[in-house]
């Protein structure tokens, strides 16, 4: 079973232009959000598949920690969501376009 | 091979899934598809740490979370978008626009000086010498992680710090405000009363 590491690499290039098509064309944060996880996700698809490719494990560390990151970014997301939602009663980015404190 | 081209065939459609539903219950449903078929990726790439980190952490923790949020805020009135309203008018442009991106990348992808991966198992090149360093392997992880990438783990501690801080400013009980005593009592007060009419709404 030997697969070409492009192929990783064009899977996950797949995988992260459905995501940014996710984060443009729906308007529920919510599903923003998840596909901003999408995006993520393809990232660290590349990164251990080059890090197989050169085994090193260096790649391994960096999924890691964008791991982590991504932990904290749905955590704050949802976070700004509920308190949007608090505020105003409508879940919808183009609804609360206003920053006003 | 065979097995490569089955899971990425159940990555895409998640994905296609999870941006595609009107409901954002679906769309867990689908991403959790996704992330288990990546963790799937990771073992076949053998990475069987970040296999079952991304379980844990991914379907465990972060769709626990979405899963909560959308429980929370629908329990009371409708406050979502029904389905995709922005596609009539962005989605050709966005889809456009996105396949010229992807043409750039797979161009790239598919053109770069990359052979087929290495053998299957081999020595990682961090890590000190006669641990029992597989690649991949959870001691291989964490050795490197321990010795040689610690200042990336004391980062990724302080992210998930600021994090914590970070949710419970933004999300906690009060609005945020200013510590100057009696005024900012009054104007929590008086937002908590201003709050009052979409509880009663929410809960008639």
């Amino acid at each position: 079973m030997d697969v070409d590491i492009s192929n990783y690499v064009a899977l996950s290039a797949v995988m992260f232009f459905i995501g940014v098509t996710g984060v443009i064309v729906r308007r529920n944060p919510l599903i923003a959000l998840m596909a901003i996880e999408l995006m993520l996700n393809a990232a660290n698809l590349a990164l251990v598949a080059f890090a197989r490719a050169w085994v090193n494990n260096a790649g391994h560390i960096f999924v890691f920690l964008v791991i982590t990151v991504a932990a904290a970014e749905a955590a704050i997301g949802l976070a700004i969501v509920v308190a949007a939602f608090r505020r105003a009663k409508a879940v919808d980015v183009d609804e609360v376009a206003r920053l006003r404190g | 091979m065979i097995a490569f081209y089955c899971l990425a065939v159940v990555l895409i459609a998640s994905a296609v899934f999870t941006i595609s539903q009107k409901s954002p219950v679906y769309s867990v449903v689908g991403l959790l598809v996704n992330f288990i078929t990546l963790a799937a990726f990771y073992v076949t790439l053998d990475a069987e740490f970040l296999g079952v980190i991304q379980i844990v952490v991914y379907s465990g923790a972060i769709l626990m979370l979405f899963v909560f949020v959308i429980a929370l805020l629908s329990s009371g009135i409708g406050p979502f978008t029904e389905g995709p309203n922005r596609l009539p008018r962005v989605l050709l442009p966005a889809v456009l626009t996105t396949l010229i991106a992807f043409g750039f990348v797979a161009y790239g992808a598919l053109h770069a000086p990359m052979g087929a991966l290495p053998a299957h198992v081999a020595t990682s090149t961090l890590g000190p010498v006669g641990s029992a360093n597989v690649f991949g392997s959870t001691a291989d992880f964490g050795v490197a992680l321990f010795t040689t990438q610690l200042l990336p783990f004391e980062v990724t501690a302080f992210v998930l710090m600021v994090a914590v801080i970070g949710v419970v400013l933004i999300a906690g009980d009060a609005v945020p405000q200013t510590t100057r005593g009696s005024h900012a009592k009054r104007r929590k007060r008086r937002t908590v009363q201003e709050r009052e009419p979409i509880v009663k709404v929410s809960r008639s």
